[in-house]
């Protein structure tokens, strides 16, 4: 893949400065454009901060400068990588190092059990090796890996696309939160409980909107999503309002009760279960009938209401088993903090988990994995850089997508091998 | 990232306390809506126009709108202490932040979404979120995360026989968006850009092929929309005197939901469904409650689309395989 782009280097020396261009000078000139227009785009928002009230104005004229410099030199690199991008179109396999890396590791038995196994190993003494609070944002990766993949049976399988995913987190949330404040109902009894609720909302969600398509769906469900949030806001005689619940009880053993330290590295081994548990079903559920009916009507509905496929049970049952993780990973993030509001349910989160599910690789489960590892990972790792984490984060989504589109790993169909052949059609973009 | 949440609770128009008859107060919260409907079509309009052509959720459209209502405050401060006249405070701040505003949008399409073109359905969309949590944390950082005062802009004067039921910036707030409505109906149906972004909107490659160049179309659309969003931004807060960083989301969905009321990529469609989310939420927080303002929004879209899937004044396409 590589002998292209250096042969290209081969011809034009410069071919990183000059990327896009014509000639080094052109390019030398466009980003100077670059740069001057970022300078103004910036200037009164970066430059001027004025004070209304006791009629001060104070100038930043150094933010220009960085600016300026920033822009110049980014302006490079953009074009470049975006030239590279261009390249690898004509390539006939798009994979990135990533996939390589995977695809090679998989296709030899030895190197994929090893690999798993280290994984594995790695995953099992995690909590013992690192701190509580590493283990902690490992708990809340792990949740999102579980809410990434019951989002991606929606939006990546059956292709519709649901914007207020939160809501059926919140429902699992405060379902747990309210049976254990009322009636002292443990954890083991709520999760499978939390599972039903989901699924229950999921089909009623699912209901009114089986005849809304596209975005249209991804809008009401976004409003579904609000109002779940602003009831549990305002209906302050059973939610508590915004101050939230707390005195939440964590999980227990057999009737043992934990310690704060233990109770965490407990609760990382349950998220992990639930997530093998999620990932073992998610691989069931992708290649079995279901799961062919959802792919075929993401491809096309009319097309795969002739092909004889219950469209309203397909769809109620894509809504209702992707609620279910929802409502399940709910009652084990109440159980972790201990305490919940409304403001841990905010579109924002469901913003988050689709992102997860985009970037890490529609429909993949592999690329939901990562995808969480990334997203959630890098604003803790990025704590050091502490008020620009979320500026950071933004522009990595942006950039993740504007040169990875299609996710970090692609999902790829199932091949059925015949008499050691592969049949045709085999590809799937 | 929890933490945004909370300052969603901002309201996005602060009503007086003026209670007089049943009537007085009926007309105070109609004016109320239609101030409120007002700015959801500027904003609405942007939507709808960029969904037309692109068929994008442009996400970041809110942060477009809070950073013309940033510029407007921040012209409003420069020429504040040099000591301009009010009403050219006003207008100087309009022009200046329809510039930034409309320069924005137009920066946001060439970084975020023009290499995109092609590429699957959801990833301008991830695309679009993650450059709106960008912009939002750019202003938060190089402003302030606190609410910022804004100076009153818009001059004050009597209405006669409406004293106390609708104020000078509401009147001028309906006035600019009756105008810029109806000049903006005139330029697509009658303008060779509006035709050129009918064309592009109908057909993609039939309109390149008529040679259309649809990137300048493309350009053109989010220019046209980050600047109505400009205007809505610096008049709302002018009118309710506050702004922060966060005031984007919140107009954003808001106006979202308005140009889906309406269906989207209808224009007149989008200035029907911010009318009736703004008169729907004006009068559920006058007679009903306050609380629960966004729950009747949410409600009354997911009605109306449940009867009408493709918006009051959406087509619903044929389908075919």
């Amino acid at each position: 893949m590589n002998n292209n782009i250096k042969a290209d280097k081969g011809k034009r020396p410069l071919a990183f400065f000059s990327a896009g261009c014509d000639s080094a000078a052109h390019a030398l000139r466009r980003s100077v454009l670059v740069a001057l227009w970022f300078m103004f785009l910036t200037f009164p928002i970066m430059v001027i901060k004025v004070d209304t009230v006791n009629k001060t104005i104070d100038w930043r004229w150094m933010n220009l400068l960085w600016i300026g410099i920033g822009s110049f030199v980014l302006s490079f690199v953009w074009r470049w990588l975006l030239e590279r991008k261009e390249l690898q179109k004509d390539q006939v396999s798009t994979e990135g190092p990533v996939e390589r890396l995977l695809t090679s590791a998989s296709s030899i038995p030895a190197a994929k059990w090893s690999l798993l196994a280290i994984v594995g190993i790695a995953a099992l003494v995690f909590p013992h090796l690192a701190g509580m609070y590493q283990t902690n944002i490992m708990i809340s990766c792990l949740t999102y890996v579980a809410l990434g993949l019951g989002l991606n049976i929606v939006v990546g399988l059956a292709g519709l696309l649901d914007l207020g995913y939160v809501a059926f987190y919140a429902v699992g949330a405060y379902a747990y939160a309210l049976m254990n404040m009322h009636f002292q109902i443990g954890f083991w009894t709520m999760l499978p409980l939390g599972a039903v609720l989901g699924a229950i909302c999921g089909i009623l969600l699912g209901f009114p909107v089986l005849r809304l398509r596209g975005d249209y769906l991804a809008i009401v469900t976004l409003g579904f999503g609000e109002i779940i949030r602003l009831v549990l806001e305002n209906w302050g005689e059973v939610t508590m309002g915004p101050s939230g619940i707390s005195g939440i009880d964590r999980p227990m053993l057999f009737g043992h009760k934990f310690g704060v330290f233990d109770s965490i590295t407990f609760m990382y081994y349950i998220m992990l279960g639930l997530m093998i548990l999620t990932i073992f079903f998610v691989n069931r559920l992708q290649n079995s009938r279901i799961g062919r009916a959802w792919l075929a009507l993401r491809e096309d509905e009319i097309a795969c209401q002739a092909m004889g496929i219950d469209r309203t049970k397909t769809k109620l049952m894509a809504f209702a088993l992707g609620a279910t993780w929802a409502g399940m990973a709910g009652v084990v993030f109440a159980a972790k903090t201990t305490f919940i509001n409304p403001a841990s349910f905010t579109f924002w989160e469901s913003a988050i988990i689709l992102s997860v599910v985009v970037i890490g690789g529609m429909g993949s489960v592999r690329g939901v994995i990562l995808g969480a590892l990334v997203l959630i990972l890098l604003p803790e790792y990025l704590r050091a850089f502490s008020e620009f984490r979320m500026l950071i984060f933004g522009a990595t989504m942006v950039l993740v997508m504007v040169f990875r589109p299609q996710g970090l790993i692609r999902a790829k169909r199932k091949v059925y091998t015949y008499m050691g052949r592969k049949t045709a059609g085999a590809e799937h973009g | 990232m929890n933490s945004r949440g909370q300052a969603a609770a901002c309201p996005l128009i602060v009503y007086g306390n003026r209670i007089g008859t049943l009537m007085e107060y009926f007309l105070e919260l109609f004016f109320g809506g239609l101030t409120r409907g007002s700015i959801y079509a500027l904003i609405a309009l942007g939507y709808t126009m960029v969904y037309g052509i692109i068929e994008l959720i442009n996400f970041a459209h809110g942060e477009i709108y809070m950073i013309g209502a940033f510029t407007g405050l921040i012209v409003a401060g420069v020429l504040g202490a040099l000591g301009f006249p009010g009403f050219a405070i006003l207008v100087l701040a309009v022009i200046v932040a329809v510039i930034y505003s409309a320069a924005y949008g137009f920066t946001i399409e060439k970084i975020a979404y023009k290499p995109l073109r092609g590429a699957p359905r959801l990833s301008p969309l991830i695309s679009a979120i993650g450059m709106s949590i960008f912009l939002q944390n750019y202003v938060m950082l190089a402003q302030t995360s606190d609410f910022l005062p804004f100076p009153s802009l818009i001059p004050e004067f009597k209405i006669p026989g409406l004293t106390g039921i609708i104020t000078s910036s509401e009147v001028v707030i309906v006035a600019v968006t009756v105008v810029v409505c109806v000049a903006l109906t005139l330029f697509i149906k009658y303008g060779k850009l509006g035709k050129a972004m009918r064309a592009t909107a109908q057909n993609r490659k039939m309109a390149q092929l008529v040679g259309i160049s649809v990137n300048t179309v493309i350009s053109a659309t989010f220019v046209i929309g980050s600047s109505l969003a400009a205007v809505g931004g610096v008049l709302i807060a002018s009118h309710i005197g506050q702004i922060n960083y966060y005031i984007g989301f919140i107009a954003g969905i808001k106006a979202f939901t308005a140009a889906v009321l309406g269906g989207i990529g209808s224009i007149p469609g989008a200035m029907l469904g911010a009318l009736i989310l703004g008169l729907t939420e004006a009068f559920a927080t006058g007679y009903v409650s306050s609380d629960y303002e966004d729950v009747f929004a949410f409600a009354l879209l997911v009605l109306i689309l449940i009867f009408r899937p493709a918006g009051i004044m959406g087509k619903q396409p044929t389908q075919k395989v």
